[in-house]
Parts: C-alpha cells; structure tokens; sequence
C-alpha cells in the first residue's frame, strides 16, 4: 500500500494538462472548472486534511471527493445524501466526485460492498465537521451563540439574522485537519470533533433520490470509457497466445505492412499491434502472422477439472470457524450426512471489453481507465514506468461493466505500457475473447460438507470445507503490474496469493467447522485461468453447496425449509427476514420435495439464508424444470434484505435485482470451458449468459430498514444466496439433487435419468 | 482503394472514406464520425451493444460493412430521441432507472424501438421473444420489461 502524499505542488498543472488533453470528458473539466473556483494553496491531498473530502464553492453548491466509484448502483447518489443530510444542504446542491486520483484519496474503488459501509464514513465525518466549522464561523459573524442557530439549506439563521455557507466560505478553504485513521484503501476513515447527526433527525437519508448518470446513459450522450478520446492517440490491441504460456518466436512485421499506419509492438514477451485507426489495429491484429513457442499441455481435459482440485497437494489450509468439539461429535452421531459440491471457473464477460487509455511522459502520465480502482491503477502504472505514484493521475471513466479484478486492471496496464513503449497516447480496448477468454477468472471449486445427528435428527456437529484455486492468485487490484498480464509477459515473477472463504456463521449448530484449502495454479504466468475475484468472490461458489446441504439436512430430518432454517438461525434478524421472504413469496410450509407434479414442467420453491459482513438475505426462488429438455426457469425471485439502515430505497431495490440476475446467471448457465491448450470460452456462444428469456417474470424484495444499524453493504450481499435458493427449488420440484453448477440442461436431463 | 460511402445520419448528410470494404460500419460510427451510442461488445453480431437502425430496421453495426449503408438512412440513439423530445422509450427508461454500468441499454432501446413501431400492442411473451439474443451483464432484465410496458403504455399500445 502507497500512503498518499504530498502533491499539492504539481496538483494544478495536472488539471490544465488533463483539461487540454482531454476531448470529451465533461466530467473531468467540470472538476477543473469547480476547483479552479477554489483557487490556489489547496492544502495537500491526504485524509487528514477537511479539504480532500469536501468543499463549498462560491454559488454554496458543495462538492464532494468520494475515492470510490458508482457503476449504477447509485451510490454517488447515496454519498450526496449523507453529505446533505450532516451538512443541512440541500441534495441537489451536492455533487460527488468519484475515482480521480486528482480530487480523491485512495478509498479503495470499488470493493468489497463497501461503497457506502466504510466508503460514505469519512464523508459523513468530513460534512459534519464542515457544518460545524460553518456554524460557528456564523455564530460569530452574527454575534449569535452556536445553540441559537439552526441551518437550513446552507443558510445559518437564529437572533433574526442569516448569513449563508457561501457568504461564509464560499470559494474558499476550511484549512482545518481532521484525524485520519492511517489506513489506505477500504477502511480509511477520519474523526472528527463534530457530533454526527442520529439517524432519527434524517430528513433526506432514506429517500428515493434518483440517479445522475441515467439520462445521459439513456440519450447517448454520456461518455464511457470507450468514448475518451486524446489528441495524436494511437490504437492498440494486444496479441495473446493462441495456447497458453506460450511465447512469441517469430513475428512477421511485413505481415501487416499493407495495414496504414499499423506496426508491431514488442517487449520481451509483450506482443501488441498499433495504428491510428482503430480498424486498422483491430485487423493488423488479426492479420500479424506470428511464429509461437510449442504447446506445454498446461491445463487438465475439463471433466477431470473438480477431480484435480480434489487429488491437487493443498497449498494452504484453514480454519476460519472450530467450535465444539467436531471431531468426538462425528464418532458418536446416530447419523451422519455428507455431500459435496462443485463450482465451475467463471468469467466476469464485462458487457464489452475492458478499455484504457494512457498518455505516458518522460516524467508523467494520465491513465483513463475504467477499473474500478482507479487509485490502484494509478500505483501500478508508476510502478511500470518508474514514476512517484503523485505524477501519475488517474482518472477512472465509467467501464462496460466490472465485477471484480476483471480485464479493466490489465487493460489499463496494457495501455501504459504501449504509451511508454511508442511514445505516444494509446488507446487499449480488447476483443470479445480478451474479455471473456482472458480476464481473471473466478476460482473452481469442490465443497466437501457433512453433519452429525444426534438420535431425536438434531444436528449436533458440522462441517464445511472447500477445495479450490485461490481466489487471490492474481492480486484485487493492479498496484503492481506483475499481477497483470503485461507484467507478465514483461517477465515480472507472479505472486500468488492463497485465500478462499467458507460461509459465514450463521447457524447454531453445537459443534462445527468451516475452513478451506487452496491449491497451485495451473500455470505460473499469463494464464488465462489465472484467478481473482469475481462479484461476491467465492459467495455463490461456498453457498451453492452450504445452503443446499443445510436443505439436504431439513429434509433428511423431516423438516420445512423455512422452518428448519429459524430453528438454527443463531441471529433474531435473520429469522425475521427468513420470514418477511417466506410470508411474502406465500410460502407453503411441508418437506421440500414431496409436492409432486406431473407432466413435462416440474414446479418448486426454495428458500437460501445467506449473510455477508452484517447484510442478512433470505431469498426464495420459484421454479419451473422442463423434464424434456432439462431447462431450468427461475420464474419468480421473493428477496427479504436487511442491511442495516436504507439509504435510498430505489437504488437498494435495483442493485438487487442486478444481484438476482447475475447469480441466476452464473447458477443455470455460466462455465468458462478449456481444453488441455487453453480456455475455449471466447465468446457469448461458448460462454452463454442470462437471456431475457431466462429472466424471472418478477423479483419482488422486502427492504428491511433498520435505521439504527450502521449500513453493512448491498453490492454483492444478494449474489450469494441465489444458487441455493435455485438449487433447493429444483430439488422441490424434481427430488433429484444436481451438486454440480451450472445446473445447465444437460446436467439437468443426466441427473433425472440417473434418478429414473 | 478507399471509397467514399455517403449517407444520411440522424437527419444529417454525412460521408466517411473507407479504405477496408470490410471495416464495419461501427468503425465509421465510432472512430469516423465520434459518434458514442453504438458500442463495441462482441464484434460478432451476438451481444446487441453496437445496434443502430439502418433504414429503420435494427442491424448490428459491428458486422455490417460500412459500404452497406451507402445512400441509406442510419439512425444512432441520438437519432430516437433527445431530452427535450425524447422517444417514449426514453423517458420510460430514465423513469425505470434501468441502465447499472448502461453499455448496453442502446441495444436494447433500438431493438425494442424497431419492434413496437411494427407491434405495438405486443404482449410481454412477445416483447422478450423480440429482445432474444441482446445482453445485459448487470442483469437489468427486469427492469428492462418494467420500462417497455410503461412505453407501451405510453404509446397507447398495452394496457
């Protein structure tokens, strides 16, 4: 991790740099424009300074310095809402700055459903104390004690007087330090001598306040990434091995000398084409005859793939829950129960691929990018080109889309390195096999669970243990650039990191354990099945097999879902949403699996329980199973969601739908496939995803609004407990349970003809 | 050789020199005439991003080869509809707040655009019957078929 530093000195010469370079950014010259207001002797960008997270302009409009990012889960919304509420402003007078390293400290990107849990913390602090440095400015300007006053829309008033935030400091400096936590990243927090406000006095926390990025997305008018367009900017499009670990011998540059402007670029083991066009790069691309190194076999035939994670030496190994004595408790069960799971490596498959643009300099750069922490990225471009981190600004532009570490990370490393190498400003963005075939890829996985019964079917021990490839091989972000494809071609030795998860907590079993176990890579470097996290890294993955094993217990024991599920819920909040969904989906109480339809379509009901970092779902899926042609139709979705207090209802209820939908997604249908070569998923036929025919006819959430609980998060939280609630509703209809994911048609009609 | 492709784009005479009778017509759009709608997605006709109307039937720009629309009719998203006379499917859009990331929201509008100027009491079966085949990775489904009923509505198509 990089402390921020002092780079007041060279702050403004990034802005009128940026400014001028800049064709079509109107987000970037907005914040040149609002800070140029401001003026000179900005205090230093760092945590500890008022100024870095908010300030008040002349007109009293407030900006705010969010180092994180919204991709449409309306969480720039939310950040202004809790900047207006501390500040007695009004919500329209907010706007949120995100994800340029310029006007932001390093709060992470987007990470971890944190955007509002830890990223809106120190903006609440920051907006409270700007209120109360504001207030007593007021009080003496007015000759009012602070207990007289009030504020209404940036106006202080009490005593008959007025006077106005903008009167008070408009356009100026607080100039003030606050107390930074040191932490970098995700946690980074600051205290205040300021009161915060109780959530009872909210008046625009919990409100619907709609998007601001919406129209400009629905008229055409906003700019992607894809869209950032640089003076004298090359085009480039890097060349990735036909088999992987493979190497360039031979490129023949007289292949593409036809192409206009198109020449090859190359480092090391770093293959790329450029042009002015970007036609001419993409063909340059595919037209480049290039002579590589032989095939090494790297990758097992795909049906051995759960078989090699379960024989593979375990790297690393733990335990993350042991209570009780599980051991003991297994040797004297009535009855033991024992399943296993199996998860598939998954592809983010961005809706397009990943782009970046760079402008490297001999002693600065600018990096356009769309990953989603952009602070990172900048770290890791400087690392490439041996600049300080504070000469190189990034600025993050909205992406097609982002889940995790996906192709955004390599992109922007990609295009710095090509501007470095050519001189020149170079716009990366990768075919649909670069997004789809070479991102970083979700981990595969096999989930071993078992439980002791005691005589009367109480569960009185447990045990989950996952097997599988890291979900931290390659790095969350791209700080340093050997956690990126180029890096590696480049020749940078990899660093992979071991880490998995298992699911969380929740049930009050006596004695339990959960744990897991990482195994190696299947190739040391620019691997495409090289893996990172994708949405909820590893949720859907453990609670595919943990919430379908927890329904394989209710039934084994005779029991309802929903019924057994509150028995052992150790949480009075997970009881109450595992029945907010129960009753709202009108759930009908018996075993799972003893309703039996007839004909060629199966129906079923399912329920998962899942929690994440504080956020308690309860989802109960309704499907249909065609038993002819073995597809799976989850028509109905019924989400109850607590996470703690609801800062804009509108936004919580879409980002679960997202949520929904993405893990219906990755249950029924998503499975990257390779052969011995390489990964053969590359595209949206050999990696098929949701369809709007697949889509559920409606997804009905119960928002369970606890205002006096600190927000726990919201982005991933949902994605966890769709498999088991798809799982345990295909069980309900079939009684065939199918540990495999995806629960694809032809999984499908195997496992009814293996049950005939 | 290059030739000289000229066509009408959003109401407006536009000309664009191709030098590659392959080059798509997304190419022309995007790198040409800095037009930001249509996206690149696939570049395999599968995904929808790229769709514009050409002629007022929806094609997908990333296929099609730019001499193709030689003396036609192309139309882009900011063809159907601007803030201040937007198309019904705007402004049920925006009401919806459908877009998350919003790549690929123009596919989906175009598509449905075309399909209920030909059908536009179709029911909900044959909306999605209509929309097959696009993408959306944030997973917007459903408030994708949220927004068209409310258009329809609008456009005094379903009740």
């Amino acid at each position: 991790m990089n402390a921020p530093m002092d780079f007041s000195a060279s702050r403004r010469e990034f802005f009128k740099a940026s400014g001028a370079l800049i064709v079509s950014v109107s987000m970037a010259g907005f914040v040149t424009e609002a800070l140029a207001e401001i003026g000179a002797n900005k205090p230093p960008l760092v945590p500890g300074e008022l100024d870095s997270w908010v300030a008040v302009l002349k007109d009293g409009s407030v900006s705010a310095f969010y180092g994180k990012i919204d991709m449409g889960h309306c969480l720039d919304v939310a950040i202004a809402q809790i900047v207006a509420e501390e500040l007695d402003v009004g919500f329209e007078s907010v706007t949120v700055f995100q994800g340029d390293t310029a006007t932001s400290c390093n709060q992470g990107g987007a990470s971890g459903s944190t955007g509002i849990s830890t990223g809106a913390k120190p903006l609440r602090s920051a907006a409270a104390e700007a209120r109360r440095i504001l207030v007593e400015a007021a009080a003496k300007q007015l000759a009012v004690p602070v207990d007289q006053l009030s504020v209404l829309d940036g106006v202080v008033s009490g005593g008959g007087k007025r006077v106005s935030y903008a009167e008070l400091i408009g356009g100026k400096f607080f100039n003030s330090k606050v107390e930074w936590n040191k932490q970098v990243g995700n946690f980074m927090d600051i205290k205040v001598p300021a009161k915060l406000k109780s959530p009872s006095q909210y008046k625009v926390v919990g409100r619907s306040f709609r998007r601001r990025d919406v129209e400009g997305k629905v008229f055409g008018t906003m700019d992607w990434i894809t869209e950032i367009s640089v003076p004298g900017m090359l085009h480039g499009r890097v060349i990735r091995p036909v088999i992987a670990g493979a190497v360039p011998l031979k490129v023949d540059v007289g292949s593409i000398k036809k192409i206009p402007g198109a020449k090859v670029v190359r480092e090391k083991n770093f293959l790329a084409v450029v042009a002015p066009k970007e036609w001419d790069a993409v063909r340059a691309a595919q037209t480049l005859k290039v002579e590589w190194s032989a095939a090494t076999n790297p990758y097992p035939a795909m049906p051995k793939l759960h078989d090699h994670i379960r024989s593979a030496k375990v790297v690393k190994a733990e335990t993350e829950t042991n209570k009780g004595d599980v051991d003991a408790v297994f040797k004297t069960a009535a009855r033991v129960i024992e399943a296993e799971y199996e998860w598939p490596f998954q592809s983010h498959a961005s809706m397009g691929p990943a782009c970046a643009v760079a402008d490297v300099k001999a002693d600065s750069a600018t990096l356009w990018t769309g990953s989603q922490k952009p602070h990172y990225a900048r770290d890791g471009v400087a690392v490439l080109c041996g600049l300080p981190p504070e000469k190189v600004h990034a600025i993050w532009v909205m992406g097609p889309g982002s889940y995790g570490r996906n192709d955004g990370g390599d992109a922007a490393i990609d295009a710095a390195l090509l501007s470095k190498l050519t001189g020149k400003p170079v716009r990366v963005q990768g075919s649909r096999s670069d997004a789809t075939a070479w991102d970083p890829k979700g981990p595969a996985s096999v989930h071993r669970a078992r439980a002791a019964l005691d005589a009367s079917g109480k569960v009185i021990g447990y045990e989950f243990i996952s097997k599988g490839f890291s979900r931290v091989h390659i790095a969350t972000n791209e700080a340093d650039p050997r956690d990126s494809l180029a890096g590696q071609e480049l020749g940078m030795p990899t660093n992979p990191v071991e880490g998995f998860g298992t699911p969380e907590d929740n049930y009050s079993f006596s004695s339990r354990r959960m744990g897991w176990e990482t195994i190696a890579p299947l190739l040391d470097r620019s691997s495409p099945l090289r893996t990172s996290h994708l949405r909820d890294p590893v949720g859907p993955d453990v609670h595919f097999g943990s919430e379908q094993f927890i329904d394989e217990l209710a039934v084994a024991t005779g029991e309802d879902s929903v019924a057994f599920r509150i028995k052992y819920a150790t949480k009075p909040r997970a009881a109450a949403a595992i029945k907010a969904a129960a009753e709202k989906a009108g759930w009908q109480t018996r075993v799972s699996g003893t309703a039996k339809s007839s004909g060629d379509i199966l129906s079923g009901r399912g329920i998962s329980y899942t929690e994440r970092r504080g956020t308690i779902v309860a989802t109960v899926c309704e499907v249909e199973v065609n038993r002819k042609t073995g597809r799976i139709w989850a028509k109905k979705f019924t989400v109850a969601h607590d996470c703690g207090i609801i800062i804009n209802p509108q936004g919580l209820t879409q980002t679960i739908e997202g949520n929904v939908i993405h893990g219906l997604s990755r249950t029924v249908l998503e499975e990257v496939r390779f052969d011995a070569n390489s990964v053969t998923s590359v595209d949206w036929a050999s990696y098929p995803i949701v369809d709007i025919q697949d889509a559920p006819l409606s997804i009905e959430s119960v928002l369970i609004n606890h205002p006096e609980v600190a927000p726990t998060g919201a982005g991933e939280p949902t994605i966890r407990s769709i498999p088991g609630a798809i799982a345990n509703a295909f069980f309900d209809a079939t009684g065939v349970r199918l540990r495999t994911a995806p629960m694809t048609p032809e999984r499908v009609l195997a496992a009814l003809a293996a049950a005939r | 050789m290059a030739t000289t492709v000229k066509f009408t784009l959003d109401g407006k005479s536009r000309s664009v020199k191709v030098e590659d009778p392959a080059m798509p017509l997304l190419y022309a759009l995007r790198d040409d005439l800095k037009m930001k709608a249509p996206h690149f997605g696939c570049g395999l006709a599968q995904c929808g991003a790229c769709t514009v109307h050409v002629d007022g039937e929806p094609v997908r720009s990333c296929v099609m080869p730019a001499t193709a629309v030689k003396g036609k009719k192309v139309t882009t998203i900011l063809g159907l509809g601007t803030p201040e006379k937007p198309h019904p499917l705007q402004t049920a859009f925006v009401e919806e707040q459908v877009p998350q990331c919003g790549y690929c929201v123009n596919g989906w509008m175009m598509t449905a655009a075309a399909f209920l100027k030909k059908k536009p009491k179709a029911t909900d079966a044959e909306v999605r019957e209509a929309l097959a085949g696009l993408k959306c990775r944030c997973g917007t489904h459903v408030s994708i078929m949220r927004a068209i009923k409310r258009a329809q509505q609008q456009m005094g198509g379903a009740a």
